[in-house]
């Protein structure tokens, strides 16, 4: 059985796209709504990091239960690159790129929670199961947003 | 008739009634001092304009100049009565500072001009903006004060002529999230209920809503009916003890930022209960299991400790709202202005939806708004929307409204959702907008973060119109002022909370060279040559009549159906609520009656967002999730504010309004009885918090944000304890210059910049504050009214009066009283 791979793997990735949301939503901070929705929506990896660790040892794995932090120092000093850049059009640029990275991110958490449910169905672990329906609609979820925020904001950036 | 002074007793006198019962008439009326009926020539019809609750009032005309006003009897929406500040806040337009010649920049000041000159910059500015970056480059920011012919010739201007996709009111900042909670929970703007729904019900519930103060004639209905036989009860949600709280069966006043937990928390024992009408959510809803699943995990226990409120209170507050036979729930900033607006503004559609309370007398729902023409603005388009309630992301609208304006399809925007307010100041910020012509508002008092604000409206880079009645914080940034006519000097119609359309009819010519905002938006329309596809002028209409007939074409078979009223039609009776037709010629007075909706995908506004992240839905997930025409139920977590109070600003700041103000005081400080009952700023404290620092009534305090600092006087009032209020209608164009340069009176110099991912609307009431004691108030108390929301809650206050100047007439007739 290699459900434990998919385990680690996926405690990995959310463990990451939690990293990245954070850390976009400190590069971005005059852009209020990246700023306030990515670090909401870190707060949903934050959760699957623990659920995971959680449900780990029943497939012999150890995976840390706390999410990374956004580390205070780096944070503040992106939060002031951030504002002063505010006034400038190129981070327009910057942030269509960083939104493209998070949906490519997300995309990938779902996919690993899609292949978790397959496993936990073939071994017909149903509490492992139940997990990966609470957390994967949430995945696509951050995905979309990554998506629409990408429509919204590129034709202005593109265009002007 | 009998004489009340409507400064220090708001609400006039009481004319009870019982339920089901026609709600009396009182007619209301205010002549200058000095000026007796028999000196009125004429008396010109219209309706009130400094609030949303559209009273329909007669402007009293003496030579060339407005004596006063009086209520009109006939009409559905009032029976009469007149606002406090419709009866005085007329004297606004004759002020002597109003803007009578159009103004451009000359280094750093503004100079007289004419009209053509003025108009001759923001053309070739326009021009030369448009060959070198394209309509991207120009913005329109208006207000929810103009007409609709006004937002109709503006939303065809800049969707169809000039293909912008940047274009909102000010609208956004109080009625976004009731627009955006019905195309949520029904796929389509319209208000459900219908103010006769008071009349009917036996539970109301007003969430955020605090009426008596903001539609303070709904509220004498409300009253009336409390006064009468089988009263209903009332529930409120309400950090402060506002006249509403006082009358309350039940008042509920929650830690701010934590709406949707309280809503979650209702909706749970609702659910628990099952008060729940299984076979109208069966015929006519979508998503009720998710929403079953959703609040189970929010028992009042839970919520209780969430929201810092007794559990016993969420239990019985449920029961009233779980087996009322008629309920009406009312909706307005408390919950569009805070945390998580839109969610919390759908789970009060989904209490109606899961008890089958919509579409029958008394049993209806009212998402309010905050201004006479919000309405408007969403119908129109002048919020962004395309007109007509279309939907954007549905090519046959779009192709449709290109067919009616006759231009190209690819010509109107409609690749993403219109570009928001405060989207279009963080373009305006990184200099991707560069032209913004702001007509009737003032965002350099009203937005949030207003040192962001003035930086934003400063740049040399932004090519700034701003078209007003008077000199404001805004037009000193401005590179052309714009002289413009209000109400009472132009002809229009607008239409309020309830769908209810009325007439407002010129009266009096505008003073000087002051135009109105419709023949602005038409002269620039000319001299930018704008034309459609066969070359005819672009729009082709010439005056309000003619803009009103091409609206109602626009608004043919959509849900705002205009067609069966014309001006005739409103002139001399009441008004009517659209959808009014060939089918119904007398209007519609409730929405949604035998489960009927607009959400089928074809037709329907909007296929709906996530209320977490704001993510439109595809039109393919919409049509698998409500293929039928169903009424959606939408569920939503918790989540906790995005500034909460810590050790170095331990309380919760919400600004909010007071009865005698509407918005930044342009004209409601320049009527004396307005003034003088709420002259400046100030803060309001619970009598524990102001304890804990040795802080008395009337002490001069600085209330201090990460953004900024004000400073005001204390007034100790009953709002919950951790929880600071600033009233947001004091700028700086009323005080010395030296006091304005520091920016400490406004209180948008603390709020937060951070919006609803849904509804785009600004949050003004979640965040954290620190009060400091400067000074004391030598016994003076707050310049704070003593008879709204900011009551004293100790003894030897003054009460608020208005004296002989306040005293208006109310007569009764039919005999009730």
């Amino acid at each position: 059985m290699k459900l434990d791979l998919a385990l680690r793997e996926l405690h990995r990735a959310e463990n990451s796209l939690a990293a990245d949301l954070l850390k976009v939503a400190d590069w971005h901070k005059v852009d209020h709504e990246i700023y306030h929705v990515a670090r909401d929506l870190a707060r949903w990896s934050q959760q699957h990091v623990h659920e995971l660790a959680e449900i780990g040892p029943r497939y012999g794995l150890h995976l840390k239960d706390d999410s990374e932090q956004n580390s205070g120092l780096l944070a503040t000093a992106r939060n002031k690159a951030s504002e002063l850049v505010g006034h400038r059009p190129e981070p327009g640029l910057l942030l269509l790129a960083d939104l493209r990275h998070l949906y490519r991110a997300a995309a990938g958490v779902s996919l690993d929670w899609e292949l978790l449910a397959q496993g936990a169905q073939a071994v017909k672990d149903a509490e492992l199961l139940a997990l990966t329906k609470r957390c994967h609609p949430q995945s696509l979820r951050q995905m979309r947003w990554a998506n629409a925020m990408l429509k919204v904001l590129s034709p202005q950036v593109l265009a002007s | 008739m009998s004489l009340c002074d409507r400064i220090a007793k708001p609400w006039g006198t009481r004319t009870p009634y019982g339920a089901g019962e026609t709600w009396p008439t009182r007619i209301d009326r205010y002549l200058a001092d000095g000026v007796s009926a028999d000196q009125v020539d004429q008396w010109i019809q219209t309706a009130s304009v400094l609030h949303s609750n559209g009273d329909a009032m007669d402007v009293a005309v003496s030579g060339d100049r407005i004596v006063g006003v009086r209520g009109r009897g006939i009409d559905r929406v009032n029976r009469g009565r007149l606002d406090t500040k419709d009866l005085f806040g007329w004297q606004a337009n004759t002020a002597a500072d109003r803007l009578t010649i159009p103004l451009i920049r000359d280094g750093n000041r503004l100079v007289e001009t004419d009209w053509q000159t003025a108009m001759g910059r923001i053309v070739q500015r326009s021009n030369e903006l448009l060959e070198e970056q394209g309509p991207s480059a120009l913005g329109f920011y208006t207000t929810g004060q103009l007409f609709l012919e006004e937002y109709y010739t503006l939303a065809v201007i800049a969707h169809g002529a000039i293909g912008t996709n940047h274009v909102d009111g000010n609208t956004r900042l109080c009625t976004a999230t009731a627009a955006e909670a019905l195309k949520e929970s029904f796929a389509c703007d319209g208000q459900p209920g219908s103010y006769s729904d008071v009349d009917h019900a036996d539970v109301i519930a007003l969430y955020g809503h605090n009426v008596a103060e903001t539609q303070t004639v709904l509220w004498m209905r409300m009253l009336d009916r409390l006064a009468g036989p089988n009263p209903p009860k009332l529930i409120c949600v309400d950090p402060r003890e506002t006249p509403v709280a006082r009358a309350a069966t039940i008042h509920v006043a929650p830690v701010p930022g934590t709406n949707v937990a309280l809503m979650n928390g209702l909706l749970h024992e609702i659910i628990r209960n099952d008060w729940v009408d299984h076979d109208y959510v069966a015929a006519h809803a979508v998503g009720y299991e998710e929403l079953a699943q959703q609040v189970e995990n929010y028992p009042p226990d839970r919520v209780a400790q969430i929201c810092q409120v007794p559990p016993e209170q969420i239990r019985a507050a449920a029961r009233i709202l779980g087996t009322a036979k008629r309920l009406l729930s009312t909706v307005l900033q408390g919950f569009y202005q805070s945390h998580q607006a839109t969610a919390a503004a759908v789970q009060v559609n989904n209490i109606h939806i899961i008890r089958g309370m919509l579409g029958r007398p008394g049993a209806g729902v009212l998402q309010m708004n905050g201004q006479p023409t919000a309405e408007n603005t969403r119908e129109c388009g002048a919020d962004g929307d395309l007109p007509g309630f279309r939907n954007w992301a549905n090519d046959s609208h779009v192709a449709e409204l290109a067919r009616i304006w006759n231009i190209e399809q690819t010509q109107i925007p409609h690749y993403a959702p219109p570009t928001h307010l405060m989207q279009m100041m963080r373009y305006a910020e990184q200099g991707t907008i560069r032209f913004l012509w702001i007509s009737g508002t003032n965002p350099a008092v009203s937005l949030p973060e207003l040192h962001r604000i003035r930086s934003i409206l400063s740049r040399q880079q932004l090519f700034l119109v701003v078209q007003d009645l008077f000199h404001t914080e805004t037009t000193e940034f401005a590179d052309v002022v714009l002289p413009a006519a209000t109400w009472g000097e132009k002809t229009g119609t607008f239409t309020n909370a309830d769908r209810t359309v009325h007439l407002s009819d010129k009266a009096v010519e505008p003073p000087g060279q002051a135009r109105p905002d419709l023949d602005i938006f038409l002269d620039y329309a000319r001299r930018m040559n704008f034309r459609d596809s066969t070359g005819a002028p672009l729009p082709a209409w010439h005056d309000a009549e003619s803009a009103f007939e091409a609206w109602k074409r626009c608004s043919a078979g959509r849900p705002c159906d205009y067609t069966g009223i014309t001006y005739a039609k409103l002139r001399g009776g009441s008004g009517i609520q659209w959808p009014c037709t060939a089918e119904r010629p007398e209007g519609t007075e409730r929405l949604y009656a035998d489960g009927q909706f607009w959400s089928t995908p074809d037709y329907c506004e909007s296929y709906g967002k996530d209320l977490i992240t704001g993510a439109p839905l595809e039109p393919t997930e919409y049509r698998a999730l409500n293929p039928s025409g169903k009424a959606v139920i939408k569920a939503a977590e918790y989540l906790p504010p995005h500034e909460s109070p810590n050790p170095d600003f331990p309380f919760s700041l919400i600004t909010g309004r007071t009865l005698f103000h509407f918005h930044t005081r342009t004209k409601t400080g320049r009527a004396p009885q307005l003034q003088a009952a709420a002259p400046d700023v100030w803060v309001e404290m619970s009598l524990k918090d102001a304890a804990e620092q040795s802080i008395s009534e009337g002490d001069v305090v600085n209330v201090k944000t990460p953004r900024g600092m004000i400073r005001a006087r204390v007034r100790i009032s009953g709002i919950r304890d951790g929880v600071v209020f600033v009233p947001f209608h004091y700028g700086y164009w009323d005080i010395s210059d030296g006091e304005s340069a520091d920016h400490h009176r406004a209180a948008n110099e603390l709020t937060i910049t951070s919006w609803d991912p849904a509804s785009k609307q600004p949050i003004y009431k979640t965040a954290a504050a620190a009060v400091n004691w400067v000074s004391t108030g030598d016994g003076n108390p707050a310049p704070a009214p003593t008879n709204t929301a900011s009551h004293p809650v100790i003894a030897g206050v003054p009460a608020t009066r208005g004296g002989p100047t306040a005293n208006a007439d109310e007569h009764f007739t039919g005999g009730a009283q």
